[in-house]
């Protein structure tokens, strides 16, 4: 499957349903910044959730940080307690598993979740941790050297920003 | 390589060391303040460290005695799960004749990853950084009269943080500017970001006309140089730093220059008070006003933290070349 063909909006429609089926009465959902975060927020409004969405970054816990430094500023924003909760992690794009590893971290920094549980738009393949998510609307294996990132325009349509192809 | 011109920033312009605020660029100096944004939320969570320095060793050095700056930085230092090694320097090896360079060299054979350098000698921590492994990184917690970065970076937060924006400000900092490190690093800070008035405030003794070519407005008069201010930074009379007579008694600059409940009338309504403390109740600020509404010294200790771990975390993340 060419990135050129991936139709964002039409894999976020199978996304809205994949994600319901992991709902549980009490799943509060944590979107990863910054792409997972837009996706969070249109699914709970499109599946009439209660409440704010949570924001998880991974910057404070990034193993990378030896060679890159600090990546950027925080933008974890958890606005209810996560202790007992049944967490659904969303992410636009699951690659080495690095980042789902970071923020699992960081959510664990806030408290004792009753379960974790992680769904994406794209699973890219070339995971370096043992890391899969519960549902992912779409498969497909990229060269490495290839940058895959949800894009969202002013009207809040996502498409796919694409580099290296 | 450090920096041709700037010893604090490596060639690609990123942080290193943090020696001074003199010639930091602006985007340095809000990159700093945005991360510090990250870490003050860090204080509301169960958790309240992070592993970004995780198995690092972080070294005070401590050649001039200061309890509390020691203590903010060894708090920021373990928020970011480093080790801290403090250093009593002034009594021991100094005392017993080791050179500067000497004792940092030991302690780099001893694999420190920082330093964190109080002297009363200007110029210590440059010193430092240019002697140093390339792995091993500065930061400069007050050097003689000559500059106290953290604070005048926690300074500017405190304002931005109540402010907002820097470019309309009129800001006075008050008291005995000639020995204030901390003044020097605000006025730097303040005037890369934009600050259009700053006013030095104090009598001739304690405040340098030579100030005037840091493009600052000197004013010997207190009325004249508070009115009308949004921010007022007032400096602790250092007692143990005046060893002529500078001053006819602390009971007549409290008169002329501390900062009471009707001075600050003159300042702007919603005008802040800053202190980079200990303050001197009574000296040069009256506590009616020290523990006002308009007060701000106890958030700038909280954001202290925040901006050392920072600071720290900037740092380390940039390699030296």
């Amino acid at each position: 499957m060419s990135t050129l063909l991936l139709d964002a909006e039409a894999l976020y429609t199978d996304l809205v349903r994949g994600v319901r089926g992991l709902l549980k009465p009490d799943t509060g959902l944590v979107g990863i910044w910054s792409g997972g975060a837009w996706l969070a927020e249109r699914l709970q409004r499109d599946l009439g959730l209660a409440g704010a969405i949570g924001v998880i970054s991974s910057t404070m816990h990034r193993d990378d940080f030896g060679s890159k430094g600090l990546g950027g500023t925080d933008h974890t924003k958890l606005p209810f307690d996560v202790n007992g909760r049944h967490i659904l992690l969303i992410d636009d794009v699951l690659f080495t598993g690095r980042t789902t590893r970071a923020v699992i971290n960081e959510l664990f920094d806030f408290g004792r979740p009753a379960s974790v549980t992680l769904a994406v738009l794209v699973d890219r393949g070339g995971r370096e941790l043992p890391i899969e998510p519960a549902y992912s609307a779409a498969r497909m294996t990229l060269p490495r050297e290839q940058r895959l990132r949800l894009a969202r325009d002013d009207a809040g349509r996502f498409s796919f920003d694409v580099k290296g192809d | 390589m450090l920096h041709k011109r700037n010893p604090q920033l490596n060639s690609h312009g990123e942080l290193v060391h943090l020696l001074s605020i003199e010639g930091l660029p602006q985007s340095v100096i809000h990159h700093i303040l945005d991360t510090a944004g990250s870490f003050l939320s860090v204080n509301d969570r169960d958790v309240k460290k992070v592993p970004l320095l995780r198995g690092k060793s972080v070294f005070n050095l401590f050649f001039e005695n200061s309890t509390r700056t020691r203590t903010t930085f060894e708090i920021a230092a373990k928020r970011l799960s480093a080790d801290v090694i403090n250093l009593d320097i002034a009594r021991s090896s100094t005392a017993k004749g080791e050179t500067l360079l000497d004792t940092v060299a030991n302690l780099s054979a001893m694999h420190a990853d920082m330093f964190v350098v109080r002297h009363s000698e200007s110029g210590a921590p440059y010193l430092i950084a240019q002697h140093c492994a390339p792995h091993v990184h500065v930061v400069n917690a007050g050097d003689g009269r000559h500059a106290h970065p953290t604070q005048g970076l926690l300074d500017m937060y405190t304002i931005r943080h109540f402010k907002k924006d820097f470019r309309n400000l009129t800001v006075a900092i008050v008291g005995d500017i000639v020995h204030s490190r901390v003044a020097r690093s605000d006025i730097h800070a303040l005037t890369t970001l934009g600050v259009p008035e700053i006013r030095a405030v104090g009598p001739k003794t304690l405040v340098p006309g030579d100030l005037r070519e840091m493009g600052v407005r000197v004013c010997h008069d207190m009325a004249e140089g508070i009115r009308g201010a949004d921010v007022i930074i007032m400096l602790r009379l250092q007692n143990e730093r005046m060893n002529g007579a500078m001053l006819p008694s602390a009971g007549e600059f409290f008169k002329n220059f501390g900062l009471t409940p009707e001075k600050l009338q003159l300042a702007k309504p919603d005008a802040i008070v800053m202190h980079p403390g200990p303050i001197n109740r009574g000296v040069e600020i009256a506590s009616d006003v020290a523990d006002g509404k308009q007060s701000v010294i106890l958030p700038q200790v909280t954001f202290g933290i925040a901006v050392r771990m920072a600071v720290m975390s900037i740092i380390a993340g940039n390699d030296a070349k």
